[in-house]
């Protein structure tokens, strides 16, 4: 081969050596290349706290071209420490919900035909203005009610006092955690609060009754969780289901459902017969224990078993590792608590279990909170004329409430339930009335007997539908409210401020009610012209103005001692000044002093029927996220939980979907998926609460799961403060073709009828 | 001086499966309508009361035998800084081989641009000046532990050195560089 | 008993995968008959350089760019992001399937165009050159450079549509068959199978055109041995599958009982194999030449295998078959 041809053939073979060689690796950089950005950074980073449930967790709100891109937690929030939940993370599929309230709306055809027609503000609140002076003249202010849920609704409670109704009522009282406070401050002379006063986080041994922390998405809370149990903290867990907790939990006691106290009770036999009390500290603090060890002798282990299906052996190892613990054991109080109707009393029992074991102030347990006490707003005096609110049929009943209940005061609106209506007129901020209070029947026959019905809120909803005026509230990221000083672990304020402008024609609730109290001739009680100039009065004295406050975020206080260890002081607000383990108060007033069992209090589930329970998932807090485009990509309906054996005998697979049908054959309108799963006792069902919304209004949320709430037909009232027991109503399976023809013979209950539940 | 090798594990014994991250990578990195970058497995075995339950939040795991990048013909997937397994979508034609080729099916089409996407360790944030991801940094139970694996003060070193782990599907040969804690 | 239970809403993975569907089915089956036409007919032109064809035999070749062409603008509409396709072209990735799909794609045009020229008559081909010689000078001269050059290297031409025509049907198998994240696709079955099927169609497609009696009998005869290689190589491929662990076993089952089976058994193995090989079969001892009929059940056979395999092998991933994830 000559040498021309030999450099040719060569010079192409390095060539094509060296093409293939760049091609096939990344020598000519071809390959890849470009790191990606999405540039969700802000041009501007603005401290607020959110609302998409009421935590009140710091958030960083980034904007960047007039658009929130994205929500962070604010490090330096005490509450959020920087972490948030799934709910605050998607607040901005609140804030860009194509269904929000836009524009106030006047109805234009009957009651809950949904016709409405947009007005302007002024238009709007001479309407409401016009209905409240009407209502005052003829029947007097305290006709007019307020239902209030959230923190905006603060300037709604203020506007009503200025007015002159004491009928202020918030469903979180009697429908929610009003047993537990009532409870504890029986016992210790204090509530327990929101954020609750629980040190989680230090604890030795957490003991949950029916909590599920995880799914129950607290944000600190769950952060705490977290942190004991890396310290390897013990769980104890009671809860018919395995929540996600439960199955954390060292001890999951699957406890039959109704029969809570039995196992307090039992606990506390073993703590006093075993004496792993603290002794000390119950000589030093507490009243009564010669009387609780004598009472809770026969409650053995053994007579709990046949009760609640735990072991005795079970009931006693749990007993010990929680004195073992002590003082650093917590037996936390829940918060929604209404459950069987004497819930103030197994409230008290888990009281009475922390007295026991010293953990009331104690680190590990319950820490004394501290909070920067901002002075109020210098109002004029209020002439008090002593109105009673009309929530209850008599003064004597549920002697021990120290709020207005809820459903008491939808009661006083239904013509023939007291005889003549008390109540006229209501005005619902933040609160879908006929989800958040139980019988749903009764909201709406007192909604139809209402003479005037106005709503505030940010999103449709049920109730939003039947009112004769709707009010469109900015969110949380468009609005100021009152400056937040909590009671917690360290002393803070912070304050929420506007993130974004109001969109649509949405206005803040300080606006609101500023101008609705101007309309109603209350002009000395808003003197302020706006929230800024509000707040910037009541934080002067604490020696910092808003302006710092809405920059820095947060403001922390001076730290207190929280631990009696640390040097808290000692103090019990109760009649006695000490721990009350017998409570006289309740004697006095005709109830059991201390807890004890009656086995009336629970019945069981008629044959083919299942006790329908119902909790939180973590990504949503029940009605008011189930719209949110963000949140239901990984929360898209709630499940009925079904134990596998019952959905054998049923004939149910997983997936399928189903309706429920309740003791007062009240159906689910909708329809939701069964989960077949071995996390559930064979003699109850579960649902997630919060979905079914019926309302078109919310295109995403409309016929989206099954609604819990519907078939809470019946309630069992605590005695002792009101509040409204649900989980007294038991549901049987209904299949969709068997609701949709009911002239026909429903075969699936009829097979099925001889079952009995196990 | 050795190169960074990023890596995530997941504690299951704090996940709750809250979902938080979901949600916040959505935001963070300003995801498609119905498809997320991460998500949350939960598993159940057992009967009736002896029950086990698994939480993980998952994603892609960013193996040191990619998969995804040995099958892509145009060279669009690629491992990018510190071992991240990258989607360049200037050079992705969307024929979806790496989708297929997934065995922790990771991926998905975003349907705005029809290019391939997938969790990319906020490589914009750690490589920029933020050490920690959005998921990282928002998970209430901190459960999330993310960072350089060849540094051996690093969080993420440590606690592989301390805490008894497993990574998923080992026997697909991917070697990933996600671990879930026992 | 084992809940899964997953926030992942990923429509292209839950509940099962399905990123590929009919395109890619059609591009798989395109592909296969252009690989055995090239093949066949290349095989062809290396036994007998002399021209002694029929017409349509000669012509037959044009049909490649043709079907090829068709087959890749399926592919194409395939693609997510399709515009970007050139991008398949700015690098050869050798641990890519699709990338080796790419390239050889991008040979088998010149190769098959070659050979289409190469058994062009040549009257005809002397009709296009005068055509071609009235209106572009300079074509008409290429064109009689590169077919002379064509003429010139005759048996090189050959071998590289077969070369090229083997590597186009063993890689649509490919393609498949190693991605290992598939149970059903994962086998180093596929790529045989692919191209025995390919060579199958691609006898098949020639059958349908008016072909001389002696090769019409010759075609149909390569056919019959080429489906019973590709019954033979499914059998093995099954059996393979079942017997290995539950991931594989799971996907087995997709065609051995669960949602495919029918169709798979029906169209693949009884329609488009055994029916036509019966077919072929009995004409031969009947003494009749073979018509057109089992060349159609052939093709519908081989379009009908690989959309099955395409869907069939989505079905099943790792987390669908049970395994235990860790």
């Amino acid at each position: 081969m000559r040498r021309r041809e030999f450099i040719r053939i060569s010079s192409y073979g390095l060539g094509g050596a060296a093409l293939l060689g760049g091609v096939t690796t990344d020598w000519f950089h071809l390959y890849g290349g470009t790191l990606p950005n999405p540039l969700t950074n802000g041009d501007r980073v603005v401290p607020t706290f959110c609302e998409l449930c009421f935590w009140k967790c710091g958030v960083l709100a980034h904007v960047k071209d007039g658009r929130v891109t994205k929500l962070q937690g604010n490090p330096k929030d005490p509450l959020s420490r920087g972490h948030l939940c799934p709910r605050g993370t998607g607040g901005t599929g609140l804030l860009y919900d194509p269904d929000r309230l836009k524009k106030p709306l006047v109805r234009v055809d009957r009651r809950g035909s949904q016709e409405f027609e947009e007005v302007s503000w002024d238009d709007a609140l001479n309407v409401v203005a016009e209905n409240f002076l009407k209502i005052k003249e003829e029947y007097g202010p305290e006709a007019v009610a307020l239902f209030s849920h959230g923190y905006g609704g603060s300037w709604m409670n203020h506007l009503f006092r200025a007015w002159g109704s004491p009928n202020v009522a918030a469903p979180s009282y009697a429908q929610c955690r009003g047993p537990r406070d009532v409870a504890f401050d029986l016992t210790f002379g204090s509530g327990v609060g929101s954020p609750e006063r629980t040190d989680i986080r230090n604890t030795k041994c957490l003991v949950l009754i029916g909590s599920h922390l995880g799914e129950n998405m607290h944000n600190t809370q769950v952060q705490d969780f977290a942190h004991a149990l890396r310290n390897d903290a013990d769980l104890i867990v009671l809860d018919p289901r395995q929540s996600v907790a439960a199955s954390k939990a060292t001890h999951w006691l699957p406890v039959k459902p109704g029969s809570d106290l039995a196992i307090l009770l039992a606990w506390m036999n073993v703590l006093v017969t075993e004496e792993l009390y603290d002794r000390e500290y119950l000589e030093l603090y507490a009243y009564g224990f010669e009387q609780l060890r004598d009472h809770v002798k026969p409650f053995t282990p053994e007579w709990a078993y046949p009760r609640t299906g735990i072991e005795p052996e079970l009931i006693r190892h749990t007993a010990r590792m929680m004195g073992a613990a002590r003082p650093a054991t917590l037996i936390h109080p829940g918060r929604h608590v209404t459950w069987y109707g004497n819930d103030t009393q197994r409230l008290r029992a888990i009281a009475i279990l922390n007295a026991l074991l010293g953990s009331w102030g104690r680190m590990g347990g319950f820490y004394v909170p501290a909070s920067v006490s901002i002075p109020p707003y210098e109002y004029p005096a209020l002439e008090d004329e002593g109105l009673a609110p009309a929530d209850k049929p008599s003064p004597s009943d549920y002697p021990l409430a120290d709020e207005v209940l809820a459903q008491g005061v939808c009661d006083a609106t239904i013509p023939g339930v007291r005889g003549v209506p008390s109540i006229r007129a209501w005005m619902v901020y933040g609160t879908n009335l006929p989800s958040s209070l139980p019988e749903p029947a009764k909201t709406y026959e007192a909604i139809q007997a209402l003479d005037f019905l106005v709503a505030v809120d940010v999103l449709p909803a049920e109730i939003t539908g039947w009112a004769d005026v709707v009010l469109p509230e900015a969110t949380y990221l468009e609005r100021c409210d009152e400056p937040f000083a909590p009671s917690y672990r360290e002393p803070y304020v912070t304050v929420r401020q506007e993130v974004v402008p109001p969109m649509y024609d949405s206005k803040p609730g300080w606006w609101i009610a500023r101008e609705l109290g101007l309309k109603l001739g209350l002009p000395s009680f808003f003197p302020w012209k706006d929230a800024q100039e509000y707040a910037e009065a009541r934080l002067k004295p604490l020696g910092f103005d808003c302006e710092t406050l809405q920059r820095e975020g947060i403001v922390m206080g001076e730290r207190q001692p929280i631990y009696f260890e640390e040097g808290a002081v000692p103090t019990f607000w109760t009649d006695s000044g000490k721990i009350e383990l017998y409570s006289q108060k309740l004697a006095a007033a005709g109830f059991d002093p201390m807890p004890t069992w009656h086995a009336e209090d629970i019945e069981d589930p008629p044959p083919g029927y299942y006790r329908l329970l119902f909790g939180r998932a973590p990504m949503h807090t029940f009605g008011r996220t189930t719209n949110n485009k963000l949140l239901l990509e990984t929360g898209p309906e709630n499940a009925v939980w079904v134990n596998t054996e019952v959905a054998r005998a049923w004939g149910l697979k997983d997936g399928e979907r189903i309706h429920l049908k309740n003791q007062d054959d009240v159906t689910s309108t909708f329809t939701a998926p069964v989960k077949v799963t071995e996390r559930i006792r064979p003699d109850c069902v579960y649902v997630v609460h919060g979905f079914g919304h019926d309302t078109k209004k919310l295109r995403r949320a409309y016929g989206r799961g099954l609604n819990d709430s519907e078939l809470v037909t019946r309630t069992k009232v605590d005695p002792i403060m009101g509040g409204t027991g649900m989980n007294v109503n038991f549901v049987t399976f209904v299949r969709p073709d068997a609701v949709a023809d009911a002239s026909e013979p429903d075969t699936v209950e009829g097979a099925v009828a001889e079952e009995v539940a196990s | 001086m050795s190169a960074k090798r990023y890596a995530m594990a997941v504690d299951t014994r704090t996940c709750v499966g809250c979902t938080a991250c979901v949600i916040a990578c959505k935001t963070e990195n300003d995801l498609p309508d119905g498809y997320a970058r991460n998500w949350i497995t939960e598993i159940a075995t057992g009967t009736f009361p002896s029950l086990d339950l698994t939480i993980r939040s998952e994603r892609c795991n960013h193996c040191d035998d990619a998969p995804c990048v040995a099958v892509c013909p145009t060279g669009a997937s690629w491992i990018g800084p510190g071992g991240i397994v990258l989607v360049d979508p200037d050079k992705c034609t969307g024929c979806k081989a790496c989708i297929a080729a997934c065995p922790y099916d990771a991926r998905f089409v975003d349907p705005r641009t029809g290019t391939v996407d997938k969790c990319t360790f906020c490589v914009h944030r750690v490589e920029n000046g933020t050490p920690t991801t959005a998921c990282q940094d928002i998970c209430p139970t901190e459960s999330i532990h993310f960072g350089d694996l060849n540094d051996s003060d690093s969080d993420i070193a440590r606690v592989l050195r301390t805490r008894e782990h497993y990574t998923l599907l080992p026997d697909a040969g991917t070697t990933p560089r996600h671990y879930y804690l026992k | 008993m084992q809940e899964l239970t997953t926030t992942r809403a990923n429509a292209l993975v839950d509940p099962v995968l399905h990123i590929w569907h009919g395109e890619v089915a059609a591009y798989l089956f395109l592909g296969g008959v252009v690989a055995g036409i090239m093949v066949l007919v290349g095989l062809s032109l290396l036994q007998r350089d002399d021209g002694g064809r029929s017409r349509h035999l000669a012509l037959l070749p044009w049909s490649v760019p043709v079907l090829l062409s068709l087959g890749m603008l399926f592919l194409w509409m395939d693609l997510e992001n399709r515009w970007n396709a050139f991008r398949f072209y700015l690098v050869f990735r050798p641990t890519s399937p699709m990338s080796w799909g790419a390239w050889i794609l991008i040979l088998v045009y010149p190769a098959s165009l070659a050979l289409a020229w190469r058994t062009t008559p040549a009257a005809i081909r002397e009709a296009v050159r005068a055509r071609i010689a009235r209106w572009w000078e300079p074509g008409e001269r290429a064109l009689v450079g590169m077919g002379g050059w064509v003429d010139r290297h005759s048996r090189a031409v050959a071998w590289t549509n077969v070369i090229a025509g083997a590597g186009l049907g063993m890689y649509t198998g490919m393609l498949l068959g190693t991605l290992a994240s598939r149970p059903l696709w994962n086998s180093a079955i596929l790529g045989p199978l692919f191209l025995t099927s390919g060579l199958s169609t691609g006898a098949a497609y020639m059958l349908l055109y008016r072909l001389g009696d002696g090769e019409r009998i010759r075609l149909a005869r390569l056919d019959m041995g080429l489906i019973a290689v590709e019954l033979a190589l499914i059998a093995v491929w099954l059996i393979g599958l079942a017997s290995g662990g539950s991931a594989t076993r799971a996907a087995a089952w997709v065609l051995l009982g669960g949602p495919y089976t029918t169709a798979f058994w029906l169209l693949v193995v009884g329609f488009g194999l055994t029916a036509p090989l019966l077919a072929e079969w009995m004409e031969r001892r009947g003494g009749h030449v073979p018509g057109r009929l089992a060349a159609v059940m052939v093709l519908a056979g081989g379009l009908a295998l690989r959309w099955i395999i395409v869907f069939a092998g989505q079905h099943v991933g790792w987390s669908e078959a049970g395994v235990a994830l860790f």
